[in-house]
């Protein structure tokens, strides 16, 4: 195998995947930093231009607050969510959001406007954008803010490190480049994790080429979940996974048909589902208080559509044709008419073009007319994404003052976003119960963070180590599958051939496994018994004990990962990183028994709600690195204001 | 395969610094084989279809063919994403098609300040203030606990 050179870099700040919060945190951190002559440093997998979940771009802001109060738009997220959220952390995003928006149109983001300038809303939170260049447009404030010398672009950060002398601080992070045979060590006072959420955790319903057509981007591999629940960091609602529906196979958006063009679904038999939910005796009433305000939460929408997918009167049906003929009527004559009707039309597939680009070539290959007829939606797989309707990441401080004098001792200490490891800090998909922050809340969310890791870094000026021991043994364990490949790959025919393609599923060897089938068996041993879609999102005590077995397997085999290059080299690592969140989300469901979020997961042991027992704790963990184990307990919720009336979208 | 590319349009980016889809791929899919001097997608069953390769290529070398697994042949989504905005022609399989053309941003590109033209505001390290701020907000204080009547 070929040496690997070691790359150092010291510096105050560390700031791991540049996606939305990220970025929020290049800009935030480098003007604190400038100030206090201080360095910041950027870590990326991929190239920042077009890195994280934005990559593709968007079509609308899903948080923007206007006029509304921070308390406004806790009602909705507590009500989405099932009554838990984090009260503190949901009010600080939504008061600094609005000042985020109008940064990326001073970026140059285009935003709809009407006739008197106002920003066009698709709901009472949502704007309408041109969005294909959002990530692009804001990634370059950031990387104007840093200074491109400070960003490292493809290198993949495997661990993160902790001070020799103090295991609960955190010292630096060390991976490998992508590129080039070079490992890299991190040396910093600080760490920001931004690194995002968890894809191909669970069994995706598209499994030959379709496989990478996830609704959350497929390179969100669950670093930010490993990263901080390695380091020794308490992990907060792991449980909470989201799943959308959406127009199925290319899980192209919907929102614009429900908020903007106003379209209704219905079961295959042409039942208004979420009308009969609602209706006296209606299925929604089974769960209150919830199921019986609007907005109607998301897992309960999913609920509905499930109950009537698995009673047999699927498929659900989006009535597209009947929206837009509904909208273009109100047109005063022919001629308005058709005008309305080109409008509409370009603006339901800029919806697709800007973020789902597949579901536009999904409709053009099967010759889709949204004014001619109705289409298909589905739920998804489950996802790990703690920025929208998911609550999954770690447990971190909130700010000084949101808090009630109860609440104080267990939601702040000391700095804003801090994890419960010292100088550990996360923002984005990889905050728990900070939820419905999208790109707008999790960009601020990040300037969040990154302000308040400044100030760590000038209250704490020593420069902390890691133990040169465990960063050689680390060097080791990151290239060991290119030589478990090296070692074994001649044993077969298959390994002596020159291959084209980067991974051959096919490539049979008793020594080894291939990335792509690791994830394979994880994939598998999560949708069978850990509630994914192929068993219609159940799970019970027993699915999930024989999930932790297989877990164990997987996890001891993960040692015998091989990867013949430096990309499958990643492939490896971000499935070991996958694994580690599968784990934890399972014993967090196997910890809440009860069905709090159904739509999302079913303990069918459990099948209902239980507000008593459950209604007001969050399930956190803390995984012990040496010992291999996690210890789960109870958080109480605080609820910092009385919400009098929920303020719907 | 989600994103392919064409061989007699690639000259993989010979004459630039770096092969541009291999660059930006966020999902590090595309790789130049360096004896034939022509990138491919090395790992289309991961390919999101986010289009970054194909917008970014300068030969127009690359297209994206529908996931086989669900999308019948024959039809096609193409950018042309220029400085200011971005042209689709969107050509269905049964040969209707359509064009549009959307913004994609109102400065030009490298223009960007990382204050948004709202300075650098008046907070401190030690209080809530973040940078730009109160003037990013379009207020003229930040909300707090004391605002919740």
């Amino acid at each position: 195998m070929q040496d690997f050179e070691t790359v150092e870099v010291s510096t105050d700040l560390l700031i791991i995947g540049p996606g939305m919060a990220g970025s929020g945190a290049c800009v935030e951190a480098a003007h604190w930093a400038k100030k206090n002559n201080l360095k910041v440093t950027v870590v990326d997998k991929a190239a920042m231009e077009r890195s994280g979940a934005v990559a593709m771009g968007l079509s609308a802001i899903n948080q923007y607050q206007g006029e509304n109060t921070p308390v406004d738009y806790l009602s909705y997220v507590r009500q989405d969510l099932m009554g838990l959220c984090r009260d503190d952390l949901v009010m600080d995003i939504s008061r600094h959001v609005n000042g985020s928006v109008h940064l990326f149109e001073g970026y140059g983001l285009p935003l709809w406007k009407d006739e008197n300038g106002n920003y066009v809303h698709e709901g009472r939170w949502q704007l309408m954008i041109n969005g294909e260049s959002y990530k692009a447009i804001v990634a370059e404030a950031g990387k104007t803010a840093v200074n491109a010398d400070n960003i490292y672009e493809r290198v993949f950060i495997v661990k993160l490190l902790l001070d020799k002398n103090d295991k609960n601080r955190v010292c630096g992070a060390i991976g490998f480049s992508v590129r080039e045979n070079k490992i890299y060590i991190f040396k910093c006072k600080a760490c920001l994790v931004t690194a995002g959420g968890a894809v191909h955790v669970f069994r995706p319903r598209s499994t030959g080429e379709g496989m990478g057509r996830a609704w959350y981007p497929p390179w969100n591999s669950g670093s930010s979940s490993y990263l901080t629940t390695t380091a020794g960091a308490e992990m907060s609602s792991q449980e909470v996974v989201f799943i959308p529906g959406r127009f199925k196979d290319g899980y192209g958006p919907v929102g614009a048909w429900f908020l903007l063009f106003k379209a209704t679904a219905t079961s295959a038999s042409g039942v208004n589902y979420m009308g009969e939910g609602l209706a006296e005796g209606g299925e929604l009433h089974n769960w209150p208080p919830y199921g019986e305000v609007k907005p109607i939460p998301t897992c309960l929408r999913n609920h509905l559509m499930m109950q009537k997918m698995y009673s047999g009167d699927g498929p659900i049906l989006m009535h597209t044709d009947k929206a837009i003929a509904k909208l273009a009527e109100q047109a005063p004559d022919e001629k308005a008419y058709k005008k309305e009707l080109k409008k509409l039309e370009a603006e339901a597939w800029e919806d697709f073009l800007d973020m789902t680009i597949s579901q536009a070539v999904l409709w053009a290959s099967k010759d889709v007319f949204p004014e001619e007829g109705p289409s298909e939606i589905m739920p998804s797989e489950p996802y790990f994404i703690g920025s929208h309707s998911g609550a999954s990441g770690a447990w971190t401080s909130g700010p000084e003052d949101i808090q009630t004098d109860e609440s104080k001792s267990d939601y702040f200490w000391g700095y804003n976003r801090m994890t419960t490891v010292n100088g550990l800090f996360s923002a984005g998909d990889g905050v728990g119960n900070s939820s419905h922050k999208f790109s707008s809340g999790s960009f601020t969310e990040g300037r969040i963070a990154a302000k308040a890791a400044i100030k760590y870094c000038v209250d704490n000026t020593d420069m902390p180590e890691a133990d040169s021991a465990v960063v050689d043994k680390l060097k080791q364990d990151i290239v060991a599958p290119l030589k478990v490949y090296e070692e074994n790959c001649a044993y077969t025919t298959l390994g002596a051939t020159k291959k084209r393609y980067d991974m051959p599923v096919e490539e049979v060897n008793p020594y080894y496994i291939t990335p792509k089938m690791a994830m394979f068996r994880l994939n598998k041993i999560m949708d069978e018994y850990v509630a994914g879609w192929g068993n219609q999102y159940n799970c019970s005590a027993t699915s999930l004990n024989l999930a932790l077995q297989e877990l164990k397997r997987l996890k001891e085999d993960l040692s015998k990962l091989s990867a013949r290059n430096l990309h499958e080299l990643m492939r490896c690592w971000e499935n070991v990183h996958r694994v580690q969140i599968a784990e934890a989300h399972t014993r967090h469901k196997l910890f809440r028994e009860e069905t709090r979020w159904p739509g999302y997961y079913y303990r069918t042991d459990f099948p209902k709600m239980n507000e008593e027992k459950w209604g007001d704790v969050f399930v956190n963990s803390v995984y012990d690195e040496e010992k291999d184990e996690f210890k789960l307990f109870t958080r109480k919720k605080y609820s910092l204001v009385d919400i009098k009336e929920v303020v719907g979208m | 395969m989600p994103s392919f590319v064409i061989q007699e349009k690639c000259d993989g980016c010979k004459g630039g610094e770096v092969t541009a889809c291999q660059y930006i791929c966020p999902n590090d899919l595309m790789v130049l084989d360096e004896d034939l001097m022509k990138a491919y997608n090395a790992e289309p069953d991961m390919c999101w279809e986010c289009y970054n390769c194909v917008k970014i290529c300068p030969t127009q070398a690359i297209e994206v063919r529908g996931y086989a697994d669900f999308c019948p042949l024959g039809a096609s989504c193409m950018p042309m994403r220029g400085s200011e905005d971005i042209m689709w022609t969107v050509k269905f399989r049964g040969g209707t098609i359509k064009r549009f053309k959307f913004p994609i941003r109102t400065v030009p590109e490298g223009s960007v300040s990382p204050d948004g033209g709202f300075g650098d505001g008046e907070g401190s390290l030690d209080d809530q203030l973040l940078y730009t701020e109160p003037a990013s907000l379009r207020a003229d204080e930040l909300w707090t606990m004391a605002d919740h009547q």
